[in-house]
C-alpha cells in the first residue's frame, strides 16, 4: 500500500461524487454485483467488463456500480436507487437478482435491464449468460485424466440449473476418459465466503479428492489445494493465474466486455430490444485459460482439440447417449440437448451419486 | 453413502481450526460486553485485522508480526468506537453498525494492492511428546500456535474475570456503572481498555482467516463470522467456557456437515447447511442462558 494508491483511491472517490453533476446527455450504465470487485473471480470479471465499457466510450458513458449486494429485497432497493439516479441501462449480474430485476423493471419501463444467467424476460429486461458448461467439459476432460485417486471434488454454490449443468458436463467428460471416476459434491450455499470455500476444499481433500472443481467465486479453494500439495484445481470465472502452473492447471474465464459494449451501444443508438443471449467458447464469452505445463502434452492437446470442436460447433457438450441419474433415457445416441432442457436442468446424469437439493 | 470416508481424527482436528477465528473474536467481545459495552462492530474489526495482519505479514515475511499488526489494527478501530461511545456518548448500537460498514470499506481500500498475493506460511506446531500420542496427538497437539493462543485466551479470561481484582472491577462496571463510579473506579477508562482488548482479539480472529485459514486477502473475506461471534457471546450467557463450547460446536458442525455432504449422506443438504446454527443455539439455550450484564449498552456519564 503506497501513499500514491491511497491518494488515487481518494481522487477516485471525489470523482464519483462530482460525477453526479455530469451533463444529462451521457448514457448512464449501472452494475449490481453480488460480491466485491476484488474477489478475483466472478465479480472481478464483470467489473473488468465495466471498465472496458468506460474505455470504449470514454466521456459518452458514465458507469456506476454497487458491490456485495445481497440477493433479495436489498437488491431491489439498489436497482431502484440506480434507476432513480438516472441510469439508462442496468446490468444485474447474479442469478438471485432475477425476480428483483423483473419487479424493478416493471416500475421503470424506460430503463433497460440486463439480467445475467436468469430466464425471466420482459419488454425492458434482457437475459444473457455464457455457456460455462462448455468450459466444464474441457475441465472434466483434463480432470478425469489428472486424478490418481479417481475422486474429483466439486464445490457447488447453489443448486440452480447453471451449476447443475456444469456438474453434469464435467462428469460426462471426466467419465469419458476415466470410467472409474467418482464425483463428491459439496454445496456451500454461498457464492462468496472464502473461509467456507477453504473449509469445503479441505474436507474434499481429506476425503480423497485430488482434483477440486469449484463453482464459487473466491480463490480460497486454490489456496487450500496449494497447501495440500498434490491437488489439481481450475480457475473459476477468472484466470486465477497466480495459482499456476500448479495447482491451477487451467481455468474458465468469463469475458463479458464485448457483450456489455454491444448492449451499451444499442442503448445509445436506440436500437436496444429485449433479447436472450447465450454464448459460449465460439463467441468468446467463455474462455479457456492457458493449460499449464503441469498437464502432460497429450492431455493438453486433446483438451485443446475438445475446446476447438466446442468453439466451431462441431461437437456439443451434451451429446447422447446420455441417461438421467435414475437410468431413464435422456439423449439418444448422437442427439444433442436442446437449450430449453439445459436452461432448466435440475437432474444429474447417470453415474453421479447423491441428489440435487430441491 | 460412505461414512467410512470420513476420518474422525481429521474431522476433530479441523474442528479446532474452524472454530478458532470465531473463538478469538468472541472472547474479545465477551470482555467488552462484561464491561457493559455493546460493540456490534466485530465484523468490521475482524476484517480490518485480517487486512492489517496480511499486509504486515507480507511486508515483513513474519506471520507473528502479522498477528501483532492485526491486533493493533483491530484495537485502533475499536478505539475509534470507544472515543465515539464513551467520550462523545454516541449510541452504541448505531456506532457499532457503522463501525462494521467502515471496517469493510477501509479494509478494501488498504487491501487493494494485496489481492492475489500469498501469505507467508505459518507452520503447524508438532508439540514434542504430546503430539506423538496416538489419536489425541493429531487431534489436539498438532495445530498452528494461534489455536492454542485462542484456548489460552479463554482460560485467561475466565481467570481474570473470576480470580482477580481487575476482573471484579470490570464486572462491577458492567453490572452497575453508577455504583462503580461512586466507588471511585474510572468507568470510562476501564471500558476503553476493554473495548481495545475486544478490538485486538477480533483483529486476531480476522488475521487467522487471512493468514492461516484461507490464507490470502480477499475483500469481504470474513463473510459474517463477526456476527456469529456476537451471537455466540449471547448464547454462551457471557461465560468464557460456554463460549468455548459454543465456538467448537459451531465449528464442528460446520466441518461435519461438509463432511457428511461429501460422503453423500441422504439428508437434504438444506438441513445440513442450517445445522451449525441450530445445534449451537439449541445446546446453549438448553444449558439455560446467562444473564446479561445490567449496564450493557447503556450510556455512562459521570454527572448523571
Amino acid at each position: 500500500m503506497t501513499m500514491k494508491t491511497l491518494l488515487a483511491g481518494a481522487t477516485l472517490a471525489l470523482g464519483f461524487a462530482s460525477g453526479a453533476f455530469a451533463d444529462a446527455h451521457q448514457t448512464k450504465v449501472g452494475f449490481v454485483y453480488v460480491g466485491p470487485v476484488g474477489d478475483g473471480g466472478w465479480t472481478y470479471e464483470h467489473n473488468q467488463a465495466r471498465l472496458a465499457v468506460e474505455a470504449e466510450f470514454g466521456d459518452a458513458v458514465e458507469t456506476v456500480f454497487v458491490e456485495s449486494v445481497p440477493e433479495g429485497p436489498d437488491a431491489e432497493r439498489v436497482m431502484s436507487q440506480m434507476a432513480l439516479g438516472g441510469a439508462d441501462l442496468i446490468f444485474t449480474t447474479s442469478f438471485g437478482y432475477m425476480d428483483p430485476t423483473i419487479n424493478v423493471a416493471a416500475k421503470f419501463p424506460d430503463v433497460k435491464f440486463e439480467h445475467a444467467t436468469g430466464f425471466k424476460r420482459s419488454d425492458n429486461v434482457s437475459t444473457y449468460s455464457a455457456r460455462f458448461y462448455e468450459g466444464r467439459a474441457v475441465q472434466g476432460h483434463i480432470a478425469g485424466q489428472m486424478t490418481t485417486s479417481n475422486i474429483i471434488g466439486y464445490i457447488g454454490s447453489f443448486p440452480i440449473p447453471e451449476v447443475v449443468r456444469g456438474i453434469n458436463s464435467a462428469y460426462i467428460h471426466a467419465k469419458a476418459v476415466n470410467p472409474d471416476v467418482e464425483f463428491k459434491i459439496v454445496w456451500a450455499y454461498t457464492w462468496f465466503d472464502p473461509a467456507k470455500e477453504a473449509e469445503a476444499a479441505s474436507v474434499l481433500i481429506e476425503q480423497g479428492a485430488d482434483v477440486i472443481l469449484q463453482h464459487t467465486d473466491s480463490t480460497a479453494p486454490q489456496a487450500a489445494a496449494q497447501s495440500a500439495g498434490n491437488v489439481v484445481t481450475f480457475g473459476q470465472a477468472s484466470d486465477m493465474a497466480e495459482f499456476g502452473p500448479f495447482p491451477r492447471v487451467s481455468s474458465i474465464i468469463d469475458d463479458w466486455a464485448p457483450y456489455y459494449i454491444a448492449r451499451t451501444k444499442a442503448v445509445m443508438d436506440g436500437t436496444w430490444t429485449s433479447t436472450d443471449t447465450w454464448d459460449g467458447i465460439g463467441a468468446g464469452m467463455v474462455g479457456i485459460g492457458e493449460i499449464s505445463s503441469a498437464v502432460p502434452a497429450e492431455i493438453k492437446a486433446s483438451a485443446e482439440a475438445l475446446r476447438d470442436s466446442l468453439a466451431d460447433g462441431s461437437y456439443h457438450a451434451f451429446t447422447g447417449p446420455v441417461n438421467k441419474q435414475d437410468g431413464s433415457a435422456w439423449l439418444a445416441a448422437g442427439e444433442t440437448a436442446d437449450d430449453g432442457t439445459l436452461a432448466g436442468m435440475n437432474f444429474y446424469v447417470e453415474g453421479i451419486t447423491g441428489d440435487v437439493p430441491q | 453413502m460412505d461414512l467410512s470416508s470420513i476420518n474422525p481424527i481429521l474431522l476433530l482436528a479441523s474442528l479446532m481450526v474452524a472454530a478458532t477465528p470465531i473463538l478469538l473474536a468472541a472472547i474479545g467481545e465477551l470482555i467488552v460486553e462484561r464491561a457493559g459495552v455493546l460493540n456490534l462492530g466485530v465484523e468490521g474489526m475482524m476484517i480490518t485485522g485480517a487486512v492489517c495482519g496480511f499486509v504486515v505479514a507480507v511486508s515483513t515475511g513474519s506471520p507473528w508480526l502479522g498477528f501483532i499488526g492485526a491486533a493493533i489494527g483491530g484495537a485502533f478501530l475499536a478505539l475509534l468506537f470507544g472515543i465515539l461511545t464513551q467520550y462523545l456518548l454516541s449510541n452504541q448500537v448505531a456506532t457499532g453498525l457503522a463501525l462494521t460498514l467502515f471496517g469493510l470499506g477501509l479494509s478494501a481500500l488498504i487491501g487493494q494492492g494485496y489481492i492475489g498475493i500469498k501469505a507467508p506460511s505459518f507452520p503447524d506446531w508438532h508439540i514434542p511428546l504430546l503430539g506423538d500420542i496416538p489419536i489425541i496427538g493429531p487431534i489436539v497437539f498438532q495445530h498452528d500456535p494461534m489455536v492454542y493462543v485462542g484456548l489460552i485466551l479463554v482460560a485467561a479470561t475466565w481467570w481474570f474475570l473470576h480470580k482477580t481484582q481487575g476482573g471484579l472491577v470490570l464486572r462491577a462496571v458492567g453490572e452497575n456503572h453508577d455504583a462503580a463510579h461512586a466507588l471511585g473506579y474510572k468507568v470510562t477508562r476501564i471500558r476503553i481498555l476493554a473495548i481495545m482488548f475486544g478490538g485486538a482479539c477480533a483483529g486476531l480472529g480476522g488475521a487467522y482467516l487471512s493468514l492461516v485459514r484461507v490464507p490470502q486477502w480477499t475483500e469481504g473475506m470474513t463473510a459474517g463470522a463477526g456476527w456469529i461471534a456476537l451471537a455466540i457471546v449471547v448464547f454462551a450467557g457471557w461465560k468464557p467456557w460456554r463460549l468455548l463450547l459454543g465456538a467448537y460446536l459451531f465449528g464442528g458442525m460446520t466441518v461435519l456437515q461438509l463432511n457428511l455432504q461429501a460422503a453423500g449422506l441422504a439428508i437434504p443438504v438444506e438441513y445440513l447447511s442450517m445445522s451449525p446454527y441450530i445445534a449451537t443455539i439449541v445446546v446453549l439455550v438448553i444449558m439455560s442462558a446467562g444473564r446479561a450484564p445490567r449496564s450493557l449498552g447503556r450510556i455512562f456519564h459521570a454527572s448523571r
